[in-house]
């Protein structure tokens, strides 16, 4: 039995066609994939981001026991502060990517991939009973629903539907006034919500993280305000085209147990100055001494069918790696994607093939990101 | 609701024949562009080639996936529709005209016979 989100009755509403995504019955589309990665290209979308786990880690050593277990330095973070980061194994392999915030002083909270809830809050806990530290480590992931509102426009009508100023230990006086990367709690209708300026589609916007009844009456008034600033609700398959015309890594993709940030390419996430922390020997090692395999981004340069995960790449008639992200984007109307191959091929120019049923096709290694909103 | 012409004949795989003598057209079926929607590439297959009924012989692509399309009868390609893989988008816009995929001469006239009618492919896709 698929898991549902809070807002499945508004899918079902709207039309959208459901699919299995990480055991949740999640919207793909609700119109078309094209029209709804353009809505939020040029104006707005609202996405059901409820799947996605969270994670509270709390007490006087949580800030101590998240940076032994986390690549990026939490000390950098002010209150109201996140940051992308990545949890790795002891082999430097990556068991998820993840946004941490500091929401206060020894409080904070993590967003994880939908896929990873259980591995993850496992891993966590194993290394939580190895510390000694005071620390509360809760999955709160029942807990909440979210939303993610990404596009141009959304500055314009956001403060129409969550008026005032935040109500959170860190201030600002509307939500607006957040800055890439913050958190504040706000006061919806009776609600308290998180809303952060952050997303996962290369344009500006805010996910908002709450309790099911809020993001349900959050999502309707979202719908109604937005619509004349050209909002339109959109699916998981919008936002794997936007993410992948930016490059942002999608776990099970660029991202897997046996891949470290290093060759992931998201080794600026990595901070080797902050002490030990889990992976961090091998991923030293691979950033001094190079890696065997590098994920970049490449165009097709001829006309072919959109490249797809798990085609393979070629080079001077060698097979040398696999597409692991690709499709038609709908931004640039040409095949673009992610693979992982020789640190020698990496260079942007660099010419490869993609095989599609048997063929090969012309494409060129470009730098990240593939897309970039000017 | 989709559009289903009553002059057609359809597979269960959702693709459409019109028979003219002792050649047919295929296509897709309105149903079916509306379920891939935003169709981005076409690939058909060479004139001159032989396909049995079932036979996947062309590929429609949209933004999310790929779908072989079965040929719903036996016989020899005679023409293929370059209109669609030059603008992919017609097979959403005119699924059941312009949007056509290729011309096949018919080896087995009978074939034709197990195809399923407008009537049948309404209820088959709940329409």
């Amino acid at each position: 039995m698929l898991k549902r989100t809070a807002l499945y009755s508004a899918h079902q509403k709207l039309g959208a066609k459901l699919i299995d995504f990480g055991g949740w019955e999640m919207p793909v589309q609700y119109t078309s994939i094209t029209d709804e990665h353009l809505a939020v290209r040029q104006a707005a979308g609202i996405f059901d981001i409820s799947h996605m786990g969270e994670v509270t880690v709390s007490g006087a050593g949580a800030e101590a026991f998240l940076n032994s277990v986390l690549t990026n330095d939490l000390r950098k973070l002010g209150s109201g502060q996140g940051q992308y980061t990545l949890m790795c194994n002891p082999a430097g392999g990556v068991i998820d990517d993840l946004y941490a915030y500091k929401l206060s002083v020894g409080v904070y909270f993590l967003i994880i991939n939908a896929s990873r809830i259980e591995p993850d809050v496992a891993w966590l806990k194993s290394q939580a009973a190895k510390f000694s530290g005071e620390l509360h480590l809760t999955d709160a992931s029942h807990n909440y629903a979210a939303i993610a509102i990404q596009g141009p426009r959304v500055k314009e009508f956001i403060n129409l539907v969550i008026p005032g100023a935040s109500r959170s230990v860190f201030q600002v006086n509307a939500v607006t006034d957040l800055k890439k990367n913050q958190i504040a709690g706000f006061n919806f209708e009776n609600y308290s919500v998180f809303v952060s300026r952050t997303g996962y589609t290369g344009e500006d916007g805010f996910e908002i993280v709450g309790g099911d009844e809020s993001i349900r009456h959050l999502w309707d008034k979202f719908l109604s305000v937005g619509q004349p600033f050209g909002l339109k609700p959109a699916g998981l398959g919008a936002r794997d085209t936007l993410r992948t015309e930016v490059c942002y890594p999608l776990y099970g993709h660029e991202l897997d147990e046996q891949t470290t940030p290093i060759e992931a390419g998201v080794g600026s996430f990595v901070a080797f100055d902050k002490g030990d922390f889990n992976g961090r020997s091998v991923l030293a090692q691979q950033k001094a001494n190079g890696v065997k395999k590098k994920c970049v981004a490449f165009k097709m340069a001829e006309k072919s069918a959109p490249p797809r995960p798990h085609y393979p790449i070629w080079a001077n008639d060698v097979r040398v790696g696999e597409v692991v992200s690709g499709t038609q984007s709908p931004s640039l109307n040409l095949g673009i994607g992610m693979g992982y191959v020789p640190p020698e091929l990496a260079k942007p120019d660099t010419k490869i093939e993609i095989e599609i049923r048997g063929r090969r096709f012309a494409a060129v290694v470009v730098p990240k990101p593939i897309y970039k909103n000017v | 609701m989709s559009n289903i012409p009553s002059d057609l004949k359809y597979a269960k795989s959702h693709e459409w024949l019109r028979v003219s003598g002792d050649t047919a057209t295929v296509g897709i079926t309105d149903h079916a562009q509306a379920e891939l929607t935003d169709i981005v590439f076409v690939e058909l297959p060479a004139v001159g080639r032989k396909v049995k009924a079932g036979e996947a012989c062309a590929v429609v692509e949209s933004v999310k996936t790929a779908s072989d399309i079965y040929s719903p009868v036996s016989g020899e390609i005679t023409a293929v529709n370059s209109a669609v893989v030059d603008n992919p988008a017609l097979v959403n816009t005119a699924p059941d005209s312009d949007g056509w995929f290729y011309k096949i001469k018919l080896s087995n006239a009978a074939e034709v016979n197990a195809l399923l009618s407008p009537e049948d492919y309404k209820k088959q896709i709940g329409g």
